[in-house]
């Protein structure tokens, strides 16, 4: 499979207080062939450029959301996003074919254990169900929906360790999607893309 | 002392002006009646103290009816006017025909040949454009239909005066009709070439010249020099077109319809307007002195009579001719009432004919009454319509109402100051589509912004005339966008007491002049530097490294403390001591109210999202 263009946007409203968004976001910046953006910087004042928003999109294959979980969805800048550059008549609607066939990623950092996210947890719902708007704006707009890239109880990530652990796992994720060695048919069945790397060859 | 004097004369008419125009209007009579019954009062027959000398009194204040069309013309773009060429000529030319053929009519059945009476219809068809103009204007109905139609006609009336006056001496009851003096001396096409150039003058320097000799006169600040100019202009104007024949307030019209759209426009218009109230209120005053009672009491009923037919006939054919031109009915009726009294031509006219054998005397007098006494009428007409007609037509109407035309500037902001700051409030306004209307001291200025596309207009704005001739009672927002800051809160204060429905908006210097409009009520004040040197700070952080959302919170957090704290600073600025202290304490207070803001956002909210955090202290 020829190589896919993969755009990483990350929303972090406070990256001076991330341990762990910060350490994810620097991987992905030293994985070669894949572009990253931090939309809070680009848009301090919430002002999107959507023209440029959406040429960014055509110019890319896989597209990955990066960000922490805050109240079982992404910071408000990200929705803005959502809700400024998924145009009727551009992502979805008459003649919204534009994403069509683009995949679409969560890669996100949680609060709250993978255990939490169980009937049997605290926050009941699993991710798959929590993620379920994610899924569908990417079903309405014809994009594949991958599994997310999930890291579980960030909070706790004392040790750098961990932290660099899961900013390696991270960076083999994106050279994979990038190879296209990671796709639905290789990654479907996973609930999370990083709970076996090694499966995906990765 | 002398009673002749002009400052009795002076004190006479003014105090009579003063005391019964208020009265008029206490009793919903409107200014006009008041001033004809002032005159009445002050005239012949009353109380005496005018006599011979209103003739000439209402010689000179009929220049105010040139100020009045002038002023008219200013309002009025030429492309409007343009739109009312089927009434001008259509309307006005039927009318002025339709009047003049019904008396001659009437004339023939009577027996009196058709000479004579086509010339006093001719003459009785004119009306007057001070009284019908000015009831209209007073009562905001210049823009409806029935306005605008009534205006067209009357300019035709004063096109019209020069082929009346041509054809009359042909109307001489002696058939061997003399040339007159004034046509004598040129054949008619030289005539007509006259006239064609002397209006292409006027339309040329209106467009060409007046413009940088009005600059020239701003840029020397003075304020009188201008007001002279502006009347310079205007007695020019009039001065010139008398001097071909034509009548002045159709050459002031037509200088005014030119400087429709320049800058100054608004500036002429305050200077003028002062001064055409006056007068037309002398005119009216003075026609109301004039009113030969005499006659009337001679010959009661024959005056009587012949008012009543005056206004019958003429009515008549207005209304007619209102509904064939499609006026709804309201305002068709309107148009007749407002029309339907004889006009300061008559006056005119009607010498002429005396002069030129076209009437003898004993039916020139009689009608110079019943022409003044109808125009007195004329109040009063206004009243029935308003009072009894009108209403009728209210409530089997409720349809569609009409576009104003006549007023093209409505805007719901006037910004004063079009410099740095004002320029860009006035663009963001534009871009989204909210007109307003700019002025601007700088006659400079003005001249570059208007090459720009921008209507920006020359003059003071705290003066009370600009702001009334900018629209003010209309408008909702008023921006103080002005440098001078002693001036921008004196017009804060003139705004405040003249326009107490007027929401400001100032640009402050710094905190002091921010006390200022605040200590005078003006609460949406903004400091001019305040904004661009938070943007700058702001970007400094992020240049040093600092995340760019968290600059720009950063600022907007900075701006929200500064502009609490100088309210709350402003209520102390009078009282020194307590000022200091509490600037002292808010100046330590502020930057640690920043840094717990700044540690707040998205600061302790996570630690609850792990039941079991590692770290926590139950824990270990
Ligand atoms: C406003 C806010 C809302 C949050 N909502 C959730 C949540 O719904 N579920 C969860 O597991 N963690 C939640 N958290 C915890 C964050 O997900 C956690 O702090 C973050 O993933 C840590 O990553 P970082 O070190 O890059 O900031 C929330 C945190 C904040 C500040």
């Amino acid at each position: 499979m020829q190589s896919q263009r993969v755009l990483v946007l990350f929303a972090h409203p406070a990256v001076q207080k991330s341990r762990v968004n910060r350490r994810l976001f620097a991987a992905a910046q030293s994985v070669p062939g894949v572009t990253t953006l931090d939309l809070y910087q680009e848009y301090p004042d919430f002002q999107i450029d959507v023209r440029s928003e959406q040429a960014r999109l055509l110019e890319h294959d896989v597209i990955v959301f990066q960000h922490p979980f805050y109240w079982y969805s992404s910071p408000a800048l990200l929705k803005e996003w959502q809700d400024l550059v998924l145009e009727y008549g551009f992502a979805y609607g008459r003649n919204g074919t534009r994403l069509r066939g683009k995949a679409l990623l969560n890669a996100i950092t949680t609060g709250g254990s993978e255990e939490a996210y169980a009937r049997t947890g605290h926050n009941y719902f699993t991710m798959r169900e929590l993620l379920t708007p994610f899924e569908q704006t990417a079903r309405l707009c014809g994009m594949v929906y991958l599994p997310p890239f999930v890291v579980h109880g960030a909070i706790r990530m004392t040790h750098t360790a961990e932290v660099e652990r899961a900013a390696d796992d991270y960076a083999r994720v994106l050279a994979g999607l990038r190879d296209g060695r990671v796709t639905t048919e290789t990654a479907g069945s996973f609930d999370r893309l990083n709970a076996d790397l090694t499966a995906l060859g990765l | 002392m002398h009673t002749d004097s002009m400052l009795f004369h002076a004190f006479v008419y003014l105090a009579a002006a003063v005391v019964s125009v208020p009265i008029a209007k206490r009793l919903g009579m409107g200014s006009v009646l008041g001033y004809l019954l002032a005159g009445v009062v002050i005239g012949p027959h009353v109380l005496g103290l005018v006599g011979q000398r209103s003739g000439d009194v209402m010689h000179f204040a009929e220049f105010g009816v040139v100020m009045m069309l002038f002023l008219v013309g200013l309002e009025l773009q030429p492309s409007v006017l343009w739109r009312m060429r089927g009434h001008l000529f259509g309307l006005g030319g039927l009318q002025v025909a339709g009047t003049a053929l019904a008396v001659m009519a009437i004339g023939l059945i009577a027996g009196l040949g058709s000479r004579m009476p086509l010339a006093i219809g001719l003459i009785l068809a004119m009306s007057s454009t001070a009284f019908a103009l000015q009831s209209l204007q007073e009562r905001g109905k210049l823009a409806t239909p029935g306005g605008s139609a009534s205006f067209a006609v009357l300019l035709f009336q004063d096109l019209s005066v020069i082929p009346v006056l041509a054809l009359l001496p042909f109307l001489a009851q002696t058939a061997v009709a003399a040339p007159s003096e004034t046509q004598a001396a040129q054949p008619g096409w030289l005539h007509a070439l006259l006239v064609i150039g002397a209006v292409c003058a006027v339309v040329a320097a209106g467009r060409y010249l007046l413009n940088p000799v009005f600059r020239l006169i701003a840029k020397t600040e003075l304020r009188e020099l201008f007001t002279a100019a502006a009347l310079l202009l205007v007695v020019g104007v009039s001065l010139l077109m008398q001097l071909v024949g034509l009548s002045a307030a159709l050459g002031a019209f037509v200088a005014g319809v030119v400087l429709a759209n320049s800058e100054y426009r608004h500036e002429l218009e305050a200077d003028i307007e002062p001064f055409k109230g006056l007068l037309l209120g002398l005119f009216f005053i003075s026609v109301g002195a004039a009113i030969d009672f005499g006659l009337f009491r001679s010959q009661p009923g024959l005056i009587a009579g012949l008012v009543v037919a005056l206004v019958v006939v003429k009515f008549a054919v207005l209304l007619l001719l209102g509904r064939l031109f499609r006026l709804p009915a309201p305002d068709a009726v309107l148009f007749s009432f407002s029309l339907a009294q004889g006009g300061e031509f008559a006056f005119v006219l009607l010498s002429f004919a005396v002069n030129h054998q076209v009437l003898p005397t004993s039916v020139a007098d009689p009608l110079v009454a019943v022409v003044a006494l109808s125009m007195a009428l004329t109040p009063l007409l206004f009243l029935v319509n308003e009072r009894w007609v009108q209403p009728r037509f209210a409530r089997v109407r409720g349809e569609q109402r009409p576009q104003d035309e006549v007023h093209s500037e409505d805007n719901p902001v006037i910004i004063a100051g079009f410099g740095r700051f004002g320029h860009v409030v006035g663009r963001l306004l534009r871009a989204n589509h909210v007109g307003s209307t700019v002025l601007d001291l700088d006659a400079q200025h003005v001249d570059v912004m208007r090459r720009l596309g921008m209507k920006v207009f020359y003059g003071d704005a705290t003066r009370l005339e600009l702001l009334h001739a900018a629209g003010a009672a209309k408008a909702k927002i008023f921006v103080i966008a002005i440098d001078n800051e002693e001036k921008a809160v004196e017009l804060a204060e003139l705004v405040q007491k003249h326009f107490p429905h007027l929401k400001i908006y100032a640009r402050a210097a710094g905190r002091v002049h921010a006390y200022e409009f605040q200590s005078r009520g003006v609460m949406s004040f903004y400091r001019e530097t305040l904004g661009s040197s938070l943007d700058l700070g702001a970007d400094v952080l992020t240049a040093l490294g600092m995340p760019a959302h968290q600059s720009h919170r950063a600022a907007l957090a900075f701006k929200r403390h500064d502009e609490a704290s100088l309210r709350e600073l402003a209520k102390l600025w009078e009282d020194d001591g307590a000022y200091f202290t509490k600037l002292r304490q808010d100046i330590e207070a502020f930057e640690s109210m920043l840094e717990t803001d700044a540690a707040r956002t998205y600061g302790d909210s996570d630690r609850g999202w792990d039941p079991i955090p590692a770290g926590d202290e139950s824990r270990g």
